[in-house]
């Protein structure tokens, strides 16, 4: 009799938990598809042609979201190629020079800081070291934030790929004489491509929608401009000035532009994490 | 015929040349690379010095008292931090008491209840949220969820709230939709993701054996997860709840879009706000004169400590649990 109360409550509370877990799953994914729900349908109605043909429109007048795209497209770009560089370079010395020195625990450390340390301090800085002795807000600026940016992601990722090449295949080609640099950029560096290239899509999708470090390096502008040391217009700036103004040609055209750019971040995501998973398969 | 070749005297010349430059090449490489680890302790040195230079003539003014000084008035220039740093705090309170139960339950489902097929793509969902970018929460608070709130859920918290003593404070109208609630909401769903994939790869670290053994004796799901999984990845677990933690005390676009901007401390959550992220974000372009500005890099030199020490206990959680697994 006892017993079987103690079994009946013991199932009882299982029951419960178990529907507590479904319930909390169901509440992340339903949030997912509320909020891309939400872009969609939002978003679509103001999508045409005329978003990547023509600029930002003063208020009160149709426009498109070009010289956004383009200053977004830009300054991603220029901060993947500062960035990346770097990131690989201290990724290298990580993992093959120096994976057993002491720096490279210090560096891990304070790299994974820097990776989920806040994006507003790191525009703060940049606004700091650049926009304040220049006298004037830049593309360069916001490139440099950006950079600053994308370099943890892709240290992080490329040491953990390098550390997955297996040693047997330093250690052949140590043996027919390579020096140590051949061997990590002829050998080690082709084994690792795929988890590497994996870590700057990752790097991209995260600095493209980022805004914080964008508002005082980069600001924005209302035309069309490819002059990097001139205030930049860029994506996710332009959603938030448009969005939390009382117009309704700007609100709309924020939503359209907040609809790109998700699924374009979503796309590159979902395309690195396939790229990732493709290289575990084979 | 290779004794001959070694007594060749230009074939060791040119033999010993590429030997050379292969060593040389080597070392460059080899000192590039650690410059390049190295610039990644110099950035977070610069960010350091640069903010603490740039926080100078506020903390010179105002001393210690800009971090319980409630005051923030640009026009007669007193600055105080405290309005920003206890919106931050109790912003993220309300996103970790929500997203920890919430992301602990998912990596539940997701490592012990949920079929084999369906586990990636769940997964994957789930640290989509992640790769939203904020902006898009910021612009989904104000415009669909802030509404939503104001309307339906906070006017019947008020209602029903206010015969209980100390509730009746917190959630005091009237409904303004945004406020600190729906920014912390709002965060909670953004940390959401990042709670739940460590959460999920620290029970994974639970070596089957143990699992087995609890479910070979009788015990439920329930009890196995709280009595075996629980207690053998707690470490684990307590990190990935500070990473999240750091997560919402940086975040900024989504916040202030919903907080409301208010620089006063309100007893209820339901009033407007402001976090630092979100006073630095709204008020840095527009601010005139060196001591207004300088109180902003001070609040993000207050922001970029109050992290570091976070995010630094959380890496310290995560790497002891690393290291019993190894």
């Amino acid at each position: 009799m006892v017993m079987e109360k103690l079994y009946a409550r013991r199932r009882r509370r299982n029951g419960i938990a178990v529907a507590l877990a479904i319930a909390a799953t169901l509440v992340g994914l339903g949030w997912l598809a509320l909020i891309l729900g939400t872009l969609l349908w939002e978003g679509v109605s103001g999508l045409s042609l005329r978003v990547f043909t023509e600029m930002t429109p003063p208020p009160g007048s149709d426009g498109g979201l070009l010289n956004a795209i383009m200053g977004s497209l830009t300054m991603t770009l220029i901060g993947v190629l500062i960035g990346t560089p770097i990131g690989i370079l201290a990724g290298t010395f990580m993992a093959e020079y120096g994976r057993y020195e002491k720096l490279t625990g210090v560096v891990r450390f304070i790299n994974d800081i820097l990776l989920s340390a806040p994006s507003i301090v790191i525009g703060l800085f940049v606004y700091e070291i650049m926009v304040y002795p220049m006298g004037h807000f830049s593309g360069w600026a916001g490139a440099v934030a950006l950079a600053l940016l994308v370099i943890p992601v892709v240290v992080r990722t490329t040491e953990d790929m390098l550390l997955l090449v297996p040693n047997p295949l330093r250690e052949a080609a140590t043996a027919i004489g390579l020096p140590r640099a051949y061997v990590i950029r002829h050998v080690c560096y082709p084994a690792a491509r795929a988890g590497m290239l994996t870590g700057v899509l990752l790097a991209v999708a995260r600095i493209s929608g980022e805004t914080a470090p964008l508002l005082f390096t980069a600001l924005n502008n209302q035309f069309w401009s490819s002059n990097l040391n001139a205030p930049m217009a860029s994506l996710p700036t332009v959603i938030f000035q448009f969005a939390l103004s009382p117009y309704e040609e700007w609100q709309q055209l924020a939503w359209t532009g907040a609809l790109i750019i998700t699924f374009a971040v979503l796309a590159l995501s979902i395309g690195a994490r396939a790229l990732a998973a493709s290289r575990k398969m084979s | 015929m290779i004794h001959a070749a070694v007594h060749d005297e230009p074939e060791v010349h040119s033999r010993m040349a590429v030997l050379g430059r292969l060593r040389a090449s080597d070392t460059v490489f080899r000192i590039l690379t650690r410059a390049a680890a190295i610039a990644v302790l110099v950035i977070l040195g610069a960010v350091i010095l640069a903010l603490v230079e740039g926080s100078l003539p506020a903390l010179r003014a105002f001393g210690f008292g800009f971090l319980y000084h409630e005051q923030w008035n640009p026009v007669t220039e007193r600055f105080g931090a405290l309005a920003p740093i206890y919106g931050t705090i109790v912003t993220s309170l309300i996103a970790i008491l929500i997203a920890v139960p919430v992301g602990v339950m998912i990596a539940l489902f997701l490592t012990e209840l949920c079929p084999m097929w369906l586990r990636r793509p769940i997964g994957i969902a789930i640290e989509l949220l992640a790769g939203i970018p904020s902006i898009i929460y910021g612009i989904w608070g104000l415009f669909v969820f802030a509404p939503f709130l104001q309307q339906t859920v906070q006017p019947l918290l008020i209602d029903s709230l206010e015969p209980v003593p100390v509730l009746s404070t917190l959630f005091a109208g009237p409904p303004y939709g945004i406020g600190v609630l729906t920014a912390g909401l709002i965060l909670a769903i953004m940390v959401l993701p990042f709670i739940t994939s460590i959460s999920r790869d620290v029970f994974d670290t639970v070596p089957p054996v143990l699992k087995e053994a609890a479910y070979g004796v009788g015990c439920t799901t329930w009890e196995v997860f709280r009595h075996v999984v629980l207690p053998y990845t707690r470490v684990g677990v307590i990190g990935g709840i500070m990473l999240g933690l750091g997560r919402a005390l940086g975040e900024t676009m989504a916040v202030t879009f919903v907080i409301g901007n208010a620089h006063r401390i309100s007893g209820s959550i339901l009033a407007p706000g402001t976090t630092i992220s979100a006073t630095i974000a709204n008020e840095f372009t527009e601010a005139v004169g060196d001591l207004y500005t300088s109180s902003l890099i001070a609040l993000g030199l207050i922001l970029f400590v109050i992290t570091f020490l976070v995010l630094a206990a959380a890496r310290y959680l995560l790497a002891r649990i690393e290291r019993k697994v190894a």
